[in-house]
Protein backbone atom coordinates (compact mmCIF):
# COMPACT_ATOMS: atom_id res chain seq x y z
CA UNK A 1 0.00 0.00 0.00
CA UNK A 2 1.54 3.24 -0.89
CA UNK A 3 0.22 6.63 0.84
CA UNK A 4 1.74 10.46 0.91
CA UNK A 5 3.47 11.17 4.51
CA UNK A 6 2.43 14.00 6.36
CA UNK A 7 4.66 17.13 6.38
CA UNK A 8 5.29 18.69 9.62
CA UNK A 9 6.25 21.90 10.05
CA UNK A 10 8.03 23.67 12.80
CA UNK A 11 7.49 27.02 13.57
CA UNK A 12 10.22 28.34 16.06
CA UNK A 13 8.75 26.07 19.06
CA UNK A 14 9.97 26.47 22.85
CA UNK A 15 8.37 24.07 25.53
CA UNK A 16 9.50 24.80 28.87
CA UNK A 17 9.39 22.17 32.38
CA UNK A 18 8.39 24.80 35.19
CA UNK A 19 9.75 27.55 33.29
CA UNK A 20 13.06 25.75 32.03
CA UNK A 21 13.30 25.71 28.73
CA UNK A 22 13.39 21.96 27.56
CA UNK A 23 14.04 22.93 23.86
CA UNK A 24 14.62 26.28 22.29
CA UNK A 25 13.44 28.23 19.01
CA UNK A 26 13.57 25.62 17.29
CA UNK A 27 12.60 25.70 13.48
CA UNK A 28 11.94 23.61 10.20
CA UNK A 29 10.20 21.24 8.02
CA UNK A 30 10.02 16.96 7.89
CA UNK A 31 9.16 16.90 4.38
CA UNK A 32 6.50 14.40 3.50
CA UNK A 33 7.75 10.94 2.95
CA UNK A 34 11.11 11.72 4.78
CA UNK A 35 12.76 9.10 7.57
CA UNK A 36 14.23 11.46 10.17
CA UNK A 37 16.28 10.86 13.06
CA UNK A 38 16.72 13.07 16.19
CA UNK A 39 19.86 12.73 17.89
CA UNK A 40 21.25 14.44 20.60
CA UNK A 41 22.99 14.55 24.24
CA UNK A 42 21.01 13.18 27.44
CA UNK A 43 18.83 15.94 28.08
CA UNK A 44 18.60 17.28 24.64
CA UNK A 45 15.21 17.94 24.27
CA UNK A 46 14.71 15.02 21.92
CA UNK A 47 11.74 13.13 23.11
CA UNK A 48 10.17 16.87 24.42
CA UNK A 49 10.44 17.62 20.47
CA UNK A 50 8.28 14.28 19.38
CA UNK A 51 6.28 14.33 22.11
CA UNK A 52 5.20 18.42 21.01
CA UNK A 53 4.67 17.04 17.73
CA UNK A 54 2.02 14.31 18.91
CA UNK A 55 0.62 17.15 20.70
CA UNK A 56 0.94 15.32 23.99
CA UNK A 57 2.39 18.87 25.44
CA UNK A 58 2.06 21.90 24.81
CA UNK A 59 4.73 24.60 23.44
CA UNK A 60 5.80 27.89 25.51
CA UNK A 61 5.67 29.50 22.01
CA UNK A 62 5.75 28.81 18.30
CA UNK A 63 3.93 25.82 17.38
CA UNK A 64 4.05 22.32 15.38
CA UNK A 65 1.89 22.28 11.78
CA UNK A 66 1.22 18.84 10.75
CA UNK A 67 -0.53 18.44 7.03
CA UNK A 68 -2.78 16.58 7.34
CA UNK A 69 -3.84 17.90 11.05
CA UNK A 70 -5.95 16.10 13.33
CA UNK A 71 -5.10 12.82 16.16
CA UNK A 72 -5.79 10.73 13.24
CA UNK A 73 -2.81 10.90 11.28
CA UNK A 74 -0.13 10.22 13.64
CA UNK A 75 0.81 7.53 15.05
CA UNK A 76 3.26 7.66 18.16
CA UNK A 77 5.48 5.06 19.93
CA UNK A 78 6.33 6.13 23.31
CA UNK A 79 9.33 5.10 25.62
CA UNK A 80 8.69 1.94 26.89
CA UNK A 81 9.48 3.29 30.41
CA UNK A 82 6.54 5.11 29.76
CA UNK A 83 3.89 2.28 29.89
CA UNK A 84 3.14 0.04 32.76
CA UNK A 85 4.33 -3.48 31.22
CA UNK A 86 2.81 -5.22 34.30
CA UNK A 87 -0.93 -3.99 32.98
CA UNK A 88 -3.59 -6.84 32.69
CA UNK A 89 -4.33 -6.78 28.98
CA UNK A 90 -3.37 -9.17 26.41
CA UNK A 91 -1.30 -8.59 23.31
CA UNK A 92 -4.18 -8.18 20.86
CA UNK A 93 -6.17 -5.80 22.77
CA UNK A 94 -3.09 -3.87 22.72
CA UNK A 95 -2.93 -4.34 19.30
CA UNK A 96 -6.42 -3.31 18.37
CA UNK A 97 -5.92 0.27 20.10
CA UNK A 98 -4.23 0.78 16.90
CA UNK A 99 -7.78 1.24 15.66
CA UNK A 100 -8.18 3.84 18.17
CA UNK A 101 -9.69 6.33 15.72
CA UNK A 102 -12.25 4.17 14.26
CA UNK A 103 -13.24 2.16 17.39
CA UNK A 104 -12.46 5.23 19.68
CA UNK A 105 -14.43 5.19 23.19
CA UNK A 106 -16.92 2.49 22.59
CA UNK A 107 -17.39 0.52 19.42
CA UNK A 108 -16.58 -3.07 19.10
CA UNK A 109 -13.79 -3.52 17.18
CA UNK A 110 -14.74 -5.64 13.73
CA UNK A 111 -13.88 -8.30 11.61
CA UNK A 112 -11.60 -5.79 9.53
CA UNK A 113 -9.83 -4.38 13.10
CA UNK A 114 -9.18 -8.00 13.85
CA UNK A 115 -8.01 -8.98 10.76
CA UNK A 116 -5.70 -6.33 10.70
CA UNK A 117 -4.24 -6.34 14.44
CA UNK A 118 -3.57 -10.44 13.91
CA UNK A 119 -1.87 -9.71 10.54
CA UNK A 120 -0.14 -6.73 12.17
CA UNK A 121 1.08 -9.13 15.00
CA UNK A 122 1.72 -11.78 12.15
CA UNK A 123 4.19 -9.38 10.49
CA UNK A 124 6.46 -8.53 13.76
CA UNK A 125 6.79 -12.44 13.99
CA UNK A 126 4.19 -12.80 17.29
CA UNK A 127 1.10 -14.99 14.82
CA UNK A 128 -0.54 -16.63 17.62
CA UNK A 129 0.48 -14.57 20.60
CA UNK A 130 -2.68 -12.28 20.77
CA UNK A 131 -4.54 -13.67 23.69
CA UNK A 132 -1.06 -13.49 25.61
CA UNK A 133 -0.77 -11.27 28.35
CA UNK A 134 1.30 -8.72 27.71
CA UNK A 135 3.07 -8.96 31.46
CA UNK A 136 4.56 -12.44 30.18
CA UNK A 137 6.53 -10.56 27.00
CA UNK A 138 10.26 -9.72 27.06
CA UNK A 139 11.09 -6.38 26.68
CA UNK A 140 11.61 -7.07 22.80
CA UNK A 141 8.28 -9.23 22.22
CA UNK A 142 6.64 -6.10 24.13
CA UNK A 143 8.46 -3.64 21.56
CA UNK A 144 7.06 -6.02 18.54
CA UNK A 145 3.23 -5.65 19.75
CA UNK A 146 3.74 -1.93 19.85
CA UNK A 147 5.25 -1.93 16.36
CA UNK A 148 2.30 -3.76 15.59
CA UNK A 149 0.26 -1.36 16.90
CA UNK A 150 1.89 1.39 15.07
CA UNK A 151 0.93 -0.67 11.75
CA UNK A 152 -2.78 -0.90 12.46
CA UNK A 153 -2.85 2.17 13.20
CA UNK A 154 -2.05 2.90 9.66
CA UNK A 155 -0.80 6.56 10.05
CA UNK A 156 0.98 9.31 7.60
CA UNK A 157 3.06 10.37 10.21
CA UNK A 158 5.20 7.67 12.59
CA UNK A 159 6.84 8.94 15.64
CA UNK A 160 9.30 6.48 17.80
CA UNK A 161 10.62 7.91 20.73
CA UNK A 162 14.22 5.52 21.91
CA UNK A 163 12.31 2.63 19.56
CA UNK A 164 15.23 0.23 19.74
CA UNK A 165 16.51 1.01 23.24
CA UNK A 166 17.84 -1.90 25.43
CA UNK A 167 16.67 -4.45 22.94
CA UNK A 168 18.82 -7.12 20.91
CA UNK A 169 20.10 -6.78 17.60
CA UNK A 170 18.09 -9.65 16.23
CA UNK A 171 15.06 -7.42 17.58
CA UNK A 172 16.71 -4.53 16.71
CA UNK A 173 17.24 -5.83 12.67
CA UNK A 174 13.33 -6.76 12.13
CA UNK A 175 12.18 -3.96 13.63
CA UNK A 176 14.34 -1.32 11.12
CA UNK A 177 13.18 -3.40 8.16
CA UNK A 178 9.70 -2.72 9.31
CA UNK A 179 10.44 0.89 9.62
CA UNK A 180 12.36 0.82 5.96
CA UNK A 181 9.04 -0.50 4.76
CA UNK A 182 7.29 2.01 5.83
CA UNK A 183 9.58 4.52 4.73
CA UNK A 184 9.12 2.81 1.36
CA UNK A 185 5.25 3.07 1.46
CA UNK A 186 5.87 6.77 1.81
CA UNK A 187 5.23 7.47 5.21
CA UNK A 188 7.02 10.14 7.24
CA UNK A 189 9.03 8.49 10.29
CA UNK A 190 11.20 10.45 12.77
CA UNK A 191 12.55 8.65 15.61
CA UNK A 192 15.21 9.21 18.77
CA UNK A 193 18.00 7.46 18.27
CA UNK A 194 21.46 7.38 20.34
CA UNK A 195 23.24 4.64 18.19
CA UNK A 196 25.21 7.06 15.33
CA UNK A 197 26.13 4.04 13.34
CA UNK A 198 22.51 2.72 12.93
CA UNK A 199 21.20 6.21 12.17
CA UNK A 200 24.17 6.48 9.11
CA UNK A 201 23.15 3.58 8.14
CA UNK A 202 19.63 3.81 7.63
CA UNK A 203 18.56 7.44 8.07
CA UNK A 204 18.81 9.54 5.31
CA UNK A 205 17.79 12.94 7.31
CA UNK A 206 18.80 13.64 11.42
CA UNK A 207 18.67 16.76 13.48
CA UNK A 208 21.17 17.06 16.08
CA UNK A 209 19.44 18.88 18.96
CA UNK A 210 20.87 20.05 21.97
CA UNK A 211 17.64 22.24 23.53
CA UNK A 212 19.05 24.35 20.65
CA UNK A 213 19.16 23.09 17.11
CA UNK A 214 22.10 22.34 16.16
CA UNK A 215 22.17 21.13 12.72
CA UNK A 216 19.13 19.41 10.29
CA UNK A 217 19.58 17.86 6.88
CA UNK A 218 20.93 15.46 5.55
CA UNK A 219 22.69 12.57 8.24
CA UNK A 220 26.21 13.06 6.41
CA UNK A 221 26.01 16.73 7.34
CA UNK A 222 24.50 16.61 10.16
CA UNK A 223 26.61 14.12 12.35
CA UNK A 224 30.07 15.61 11.46
CA UNK A 225 32.18 16.05 14.59
CA UNK A 226 32.34 19.30 14.69
CA UNK A 227 28.61 19.41 15.07
CA UNK A 228 28.52 17.17 17.94
CA UNK A 229 31.36 18.85 19.47
CA UNK A 230 28.91 21.93 19.38
CA UNK A 231 25.93 19.71 20.77
CA UNK A 232 28.26 18.84 23.57
CA UNK A 233 29.03 21.88 24.42
CA UNK A 234 25.78 23.76 24.17
CA UNK A 235 24.16 20.98 26.48
CA UNK A 236 27.61 21.66 29.14
CA UNK A 237 26.80 25.15 29.08
CA UNK A 238 23.40 24.70 30.01
CA UNK A 239 23.85 22.43 32.43
CA UNK A 240 26.07 24.77 34.17
CA UNK A 241 24.41 28.25 33.60
CA UNK A 242 20.81 27.94 33.35
CA UNK A 243 20.12 31.28 33.66
CA UNK A 244 22.61 32.57 31.16
CA UNK A 245 21.71 29.48 28.22
CA UNK A 246 20.97 31.95 25.55
CA UNK A 247 23.93 33.66 25.00
CA UNK A 248 25.99 30.44 26.16
CA UNK A 249 24.33 28.55 23.42
CA UNK A 250 24.95 30.92 20.78
CA UNK A 251 28.77 31.38 22.48
CA UNK A 252 29.01 27.71 21.86
CA UNK A 253 27.85 27.44 18.27
CA UNK A 254 29.62 30.11 17.33
CA UNK A 255 32.90 28.26 18.35
CA UNK A 256 31.62 25.23 16.62
CA UNK A 257 31.28 26.81 13.24
CA UNK B 1 -30.82 -24.03 61.79
CA UNK B 2 -28.42 -22.67 59.67
CA UNK B 3 -30.80 -20.53 57.82
CA UNK B 4 -31.67 -19.25 61.16
CA UNK B 5 -28.54 -17.87 61.44
CA UNK B 6 -27.15 -16.97 57.66
CA UNK B 7 -30.92 -15.60 56.95
CA UNK B 8 -32.93 -15.41 60.06
CA UNK B 9 -31.89 -11.89 60.98
CA UNK B 10 -32.24 -10.10 57.54
CA UNK B 11 -35.66 -12.00 57.47
CA UNK B 12 -36.43 -10.30 61.12
CA UNK B 13 -35.26 -6.90 61.17
CA UNK B 14 -35.74 -4.61 58.44
CA UNK B 15 -33.03 -2.07 59.50
CA UNK B 16 -30.77 -5.19 58.69
CA UNK B 17 -32.30 -5.76 55.56
CA UNK B 18 -31.59 -1.93 54.47
CA UNK B 19 -28.18 -2.34 55.63
CA UNK B 20 -27.32 -5.19 53.50
CA UNK B 21 -28.70 -3.88 50.40
CA UNK B 22 -27.05 -0.52 50.84
CA UNK B 23 -23.84 -2.89 51.33
CA UNK B 24 -24.52 -4.85 48.57
CA UNK B 25 -25.26 -1.47 46.43
CA UNK B 26 -21.76 0.27 47.78
CA UNK B 27 -20.31 -2.69 46.35
CA UNK B 28 -21.28 -2.42 42.47
CA UNK B 29 -19.66 0.55 43.05
CA UNK B 30 -16.44 0.44 44.97
CA UNK B 31 -15.27 -2.81 43.20
CA UNK B 32 -14.26 -1.37 39.90
CA UNK B 33 -13.40 1.97 41.54
CA UNK B 34 -11.36 0.21 43.41
CA UNK B 35 -9.78 -1.88 40.80
CA UNK B 36 -9.17 1.10 38.51
CA UNK B 37 -7.46 2.52 41.52
CA UNK B 38 -4.99 -0.32 42.04
CA UNK B 39 -4.45 -0.05 38.38
CA UNK B 40 -3.62 3.37 38.45
CA UNK B 41 -1.51 3.15 41.63
CA UNK B 42 -3.57 4.96 43.47
CA UNK B 43 -4.48 2.86 46.24
CA UNK B 44 -3.65 5.40 48.85
CA UNK B 45 -4.85 7.97 47.03
CA UNK B 46 -8.58 6.68 47.67
CA UNK B 47 -7.13 6.78 51.55
CA UNK B 48 -6.45 10.66 51.62
CA UNK B 49 -9.65 11.66 49.68
CA UNK B 50 -11.57 9.68 52.44
CA UNK B 51 -9.65 12.01 55.02
CA UNK B 52 -10.40 14.93 52.48
CA UNK B 53 -14.05 14.43 52.73
CA UNK B 54 -14.36 14.89 56.55
CA UNK B 55 -15.17 19.08 56.95
CA UNK B 56 -17.30 19.10 54.56
CA UNK B 57 -19.34 16.28 56.23
CA UNK B 58 -18.62 18.28 59.26
CA UNK B 59 -20.31 21.44 57.77
CA UNK B 60 -23.15 19.93 57.07
CA UNK B 61 -23.74 18.40 60.14
CA UNK B 62 -23.50 21.98 61.62
CA UNK B 63 -26.35 23.11 59.47
CA UNK B 64 -28.80 20.20 59.36
CA UNK B 65 -27.42 18.05 62.05
CA UNK B 66 -27.13 13.57 61.42
CA UNK B 67 -28.84 14.55 57.71
CA UNK B 68 -27.29 13.01 54.98
CA UNK B 69 -27.92 14.77 51.92
CA UNK B 70 -26.50 17.77 54.13
CA UNK B 71 -23.74 15.89 55.28
CA UNK B 72 -22.91 13.81 51.74
CA UNK B 73 -23.15 17.40 49.57
CA UNK B 74 -20.86 18.67 52.25
CA UNK B 75 -18.37 15.73 51.64
CA UNK B 76 -18.39 15.15 47.84
CA UNK B 77 -17.61 19.37 47.80
CA UNK B 78 -14.58 19.27 50.32
CA UNK B 79 -13.66 16.04 48.60
CA UNK B 80 -13.56 17.51 44.91
CA UNK B 81 -11.86 20.72 46.56
CA UNK B 82 -8.94 18.74 47.96
CA UNK B 83 -8.67 17.34 44.65
CA UNK B 84 -8.63 20.37 42.65
CA UNK B 85 -6.22 21.89 45.13
CA UNK B 86 -3.49 19.38 45.00
CA UNK B 87 -4.12 19.50 41.13
CA UNK B 88 -3.53 23.31 40.85
CA UNK B 89 -0.45 22.79 43.10
CA UNK B 90 0.59 19.71 41.04
CA UNK B 91 0.34 21.61 37.92
CA UNK B 92 1.93 25.16 39.15
CA UNK B 93 5.30 23.57 41.01
CA UNK B 94 7.66 20.55 41.18
CA UNK B 95 5.35 19.01 43.67
CA UNK B 96 4.14 15.22 43.05
CA UNK B 97 0.63 14.26 43.31
CA UNK B 98 0.76 12.58 46.00
CA UNK B 99 2.40 14.66 48.32
CA UNK B 100 0.35 17.72 47.53
CA UNK B 101 -2.72 15.62 48.11
CA UNK B 102 -1.04 14.41 51.68
CA UNK B 103 -0.65 18.25 52.50
CA UNK B 104 -4.41 19.04 51.31
CA UNK B 105 -6.00 16.16 52.96
CA UNK B 106 -4.01 16.26 56.22
CA UNK B 107 -4.92 19.82 56.73
CA UNK B 108 -8.94 19.18 55.55
CA UNK B 109 -9.03 16.38 58.02
CA UNK B 110 -7.36 18.49 60.86
CA UNK B 111 -10.30 21.11 60.30
CA UNK B 112 -13.02 18.34 59.96
CA UNK B 113 -11.91 17.12 63.62
CA UNK B 114 -11.78 20.79 64.56
CA UNK B 115 -15.25 21.72 63.53
CA UNK B 116 -17.00 18.40 64.59
CA UNK B 117 -15.68 18.98 68.13
CA UNK B 118 -16.55 22.52 68.55
CA UNK B 119 -20.03 22.23 67.07
CA UNK B 120 -21.18 18.25 68.53
CA UNK B 121 -20.44 15.95 70.68
CA UNK B 122 -17.92 13.31 70.60
CA UNK B 123 -20.65 10.91 69.83
CA UNK B 124 -21.50 12.85 66.84
CA UNK B 125 -17.85 12.92 65.75
CA UNK B 126 -18.09 8.66 66.42
CA UNK B 127 -20.52 8.82 64.12
CA UNK B 128 -19.29 10.90 61.05
CA UNK B 129 -16.02 8.59 61.49
CA UNK B 130 -17.20 5.52 61.97
CA UNK B 131 -20.64 5.44 60.38
CA UNK B 132 -23.56 4.19 61.58
CA UNK B 133 -24.71 1.31 58.94
CA UNK B 134 -27.67 0.14 61.01
CA UNK B 135 -29.35 3.58 60.66
CA UNK B 136 -29.68 3.41 57.29
CA UNK B 137 -33.04 4.76 56.10
CA UNK B 138 -34.45 5.03 52.62
CA UNK B 139 -33.05 8.02 51.76
CA UNK B 140 -29.61 7.00 52.54
CA UNK B 141 -30.63 3.58 50.57
CA UNK B 142 -31.59 5.95 47.52
CA UNK B 143 -28.44 7.92 47.64
CA UNK B 144 -25.96 5.03 47.82
CA UNK B 145 -28.03 3.51 45.10
CA UNK B 146 -27.97 6.29 43.21
CA UNK B 147 -24.10 6.96 43.20
CA UNK B 148 -23.84 3.25 42.52
CA UNK B 149 -25.87 3.61 39.34
CA UNK B 150 -24.22 6.57 38.29
CA UNK B 151 -20.68 5.37 39.08
CA UNK B 152 -21.83 1.93 36.95
CA UNK B 153 -22.72 4.23 33.53
CA UNK B 154 -20.18 6.48 34.27
CA UNK B 155 -17.62 3.67 33.82
CA UNK B 156 -19.25 2.07 30.86
CA UNK B 157 -18.80 5.52 29.64
CA UNK B 158 -14.86 6.16 30.34
CA UNK B 159 -14.27 2.73 30.53
CA UNK B 160 -11.44 2.89 27.38
CA UNK B 161 -9.86 5.97 28.14
CA UNK B 162 -9.68 5.41 32.27
CA UNK B 163 -7.68 1.76 31.60
CA UNK B 164 -5.84 3.51 28.56
CA UNK B 165 -4.82 6.25 30.61
CA UNK B 166 -3.24 4.01 33.14
CA UNK B 167 -1.62 1.73 30.50
CA UNK B 168 0.05 3.87 28.45
CA UNK B 169 -0.82 7.15 29.20
CA UNK B 170 1.30 9.14 25.82
CA UNK B 171 -0.36 7.24 23.57
CA UNK B 172 -4.10 8.05 24.89
CA UNK B 173 -3.04 11.58 24.66
CA UNK B 174 -1.44 11.12 20.80
CA UNK B 175 -5.08 9.72 19.90
CA UNK B 176 -6.15 13.39 21.17
CA UNK B 177 -7.96 12.15 24.49
CA UNK B 178 -7.45 14.81 27.34
CA UNK B 179 -5.87 12.48 29.97
CA UNK B 180 -6.31 15.35 32.59
CA UNK B 181 -9.71 15.44 32.14
CA UNK B 182 -10.39 11.97 32.20
CA UNK B 183 -8.55 11.79 35.59
CA UNK B 184 -10.40 14.12 37.07
CA UNK B 185 -13.53 12.74 36.12
CA UNK B 186 -12.22 9.21 38.09
CA UNK B 187 -11.34 11.13 41.19
CA UNK B 188 -14.64 12.57 41.03
CA UNK B 189 -16.11 9.04 41.08
CA UNK B 190 -13.75 7.87 43.75
CA UNK B 191 -15.24 11.30 46.11
CA UNK B 192 -18.67 10.06 45.01
CA UNK B 193 -18.44 6.65 46.06
CA UNK B 194 -16.32 7.56 49.44
CA UNK B 195 -19.52 10.04 50.10
CA UNK B 196 -21.58 6.90 49.43
CA UNK B 197 -19.53 4.45 52.23
CA UNK B 198 -19.53 6.96 54.72
CA UNK B 199 -23.12 7.04 55.85
CA UNK B 200 -22.39 2.80 56.41
CA UNK B 201 -18.96 2.94 57.36
CA UNK B 202 -17.92 6.50 58.36
CA UNK B 203 -15.24 8.51 56.71
CA UNK B 204 -12.13 6.70 57.91
CA UNK B 205 -13.22 3.63 56.89
CA UNK B 206 -15.60 4.35 53.68
CA UNK B 207 -12.30 3.45 51.54
CA UNK B 208 -11.51 -0.18 53.31
CA UNK B 209 -14.41 -1.44 51.05
CA UNK B 210 -12.75 -0.29 47.95
CA UNK B 211 -9.05 -1.21 48.71
CA UNK B 212 -9.05 -4.68 50.57
CA UNK B 213 -11.93 -6.31 48.15
CA UNK B 214 -9.47 -4.79 44.70
CA UNK B 215 -6.20 -5.80 46.54
CA UNK B 216 -7.96 -9.54 47.22
CA UNK B 217 -9.05 -9.78 43.82
CA UNK B 218 -5.71 -9.71 42.15
CA UNK B 219 -5.18 -13.17 43.62
CA UNK B 220 -8.15 -14.44 41.88
CA UNK B 221 -8.63 -12.94 38.51
CA UNK B 222 -6.53 -11.35 35.76
CA UNK B 223 -8.24 -9.38 33.07
CA UNK B 224 -9.33 -6.23 34.30
CA UNK B 225 -13.57 -6.71 34.29
CA UNK B 226 -13.00 -9.81 36.08
CA UNK B 227 -10.83 -8.20 38.53
CA UNK B 228 -13.98 -5.89 39.28
CA UNK B 229 -16.42 -8.36 39.17
CA UNK B 230 -14.20 -10.39 42.02
CA UNK B 231 -13.97 -6.57 43.99
CA UNK B 232 -17.43 -6.26 43.74
CA UNK B 233 -18.05 -9.80 44.81
CA UNK B 234 -15.82 -9.69 47.34
CA UNK B 235 -16.88 -6.27 49.18
CA UNK B 236 -20.56 -7.53 48.94
CA UNK B 237 -20.11 -11.17 50.73
CA UNK B 238 -18.20 -8.66 53.41
CA UNK B 239 -21.45 -6.61 53.97
CA UNK B 240 -23.19 -9.70 54.08
CA UNK B 241 -20.53 -11.49 56.59
CA UNK B 242 -19.95 -8.12 58.36
CA UNK B 243 -23.58 -7.46 59.12
CA UNK B 244 -24.12 -11.24 60.55
CA UNK B 245 -21.07 -10.82 62.89
CA UNK B 246 -22.16 -7.84 63.75
CA UNK B 247 -25.95 -8.98 64.77
CA UNK B 248 -24.68 -12.46 66.68
CA UNK B 249 -21.57 -10.93 68.33
CA UNK B 250 -23.28 -7.63 69.14
CA UNK B 251 -20.23 -5.74 67.24
CA UNK B 252 -20.12 -2.24 65.58
CA UNK B 253 -21.05 -2.75 61.74
CA UNK B 254 -18.93 -0.94 60.17
CA UNK B 255 -15.66 -1.90 62.16
CA UNK B 256 -16.76 -5.88 61.71
CA UNK B 257 -17.56 -5.10 57.69
CA UNK B 258 -14.11 -4.21 57.09
CA UNK B 259 -12.38 -6.45 59.08
CA UNK B 260 -14.17 -9.30 57.05
CA UNK B 261 -12.96 -7.74 54.38
CA UNK B 262 -9.54 -7.37 55.32
CA UNK B 263 -9.79 -11.16 56.66
CA UNK B 264 -11.07 -12.26 53.23
CA UNK B 265 -8.04 -9.91 51.73
CA UNK B 266 -5.14 -12.06 53.91
CA UNK B 267 -6.78 -15.11 52.98
CA UNK B 268 -6.68 -14.75 48.82
CA UNK B 269 -2.72 -13.48 49.98
CA UNK B 270 -2.25 -16.93 51.21
CA UNK B 271 -4.82 -19.39 48.91
CA UNK B 272 -5.66 -16.91 45.82
CA UNK B 273 -5.50 -18.74 42.67
CA UNK B 274 -3.12 -16.65 41.37
CA UNK B 275 0.21 -15.71 42.25
CA UNK B 276 -0.43 -16.25 45.74
CA UNK B 277 1.75 -17.68 48.84
CA UNK B 278 0.41 -21.28 47.76
CA UNK B 279 0.78 -20.91 44.18
CA UNK B 280 4.38 -19.51 44.52
CA UNK B 281 5.63 -21.55 47.00
CA UNK B 282 3.55 -24.76 47.77
CA UNK B 283 3.09 -25.81 44.25
CA UNK B 284 5.61 -27.55 42.41
CA UNK B 285 6.66 -25.88 39.08
CA UNK B 286 6.04 -27.63 35.75
CA UNK B 287 10.39 -27.85 35.67
CA UNK B 288 10.97 -29.33 39.44
CA UNK B 289 7.53 -31.97 38.88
Amino acid sequence: MSRQGAAVTVEDLTVAYERHPAIHHIRGQFAAGSLTAIVGPNGAGKSTLVKTIAGTIRAVSGRVRRDPAGPASLAYLPQQSEIERGFPITVLDTVLLGAWRRIGWHRAAGRPEMDAALAALDAVGLAHFEQRGVSTLSAGQFQRVLFARLMVQDAPLILLDEPFTALDSKTTRDLLALVERWHGEGRTIIAVLHDFDQVRAHFPDSLLLARELVAWGRTESVLTPENQAAARRISEAWDENAGACHEAAEDALRVGT
Amino acid sequence: MLYDYLAGPFVEFPFLRRALVGAIALALGCGPIGTLLVLRRMSLMGDAMSHAVLPGAAIGFMFAGLSLPAMSLGGLGAGLLVALLAGIVTRLTPLREDASFAAFYLMSLALGVLIVSTHGSSIDLLHVLFGTILAVDDTALILVAGIATVTLVALALLYRPLVLDAFDPGFLRSVGVPGSTIHGLFLTLVVLNLVAGFQALGTLMAVGLMMLPAAAARFWAREIWSLAAVSSALAALSGYLGLLVSYHADLPSGPAIILVAGLLYLISVGLGRRDSIRTRYFVKSHLAA
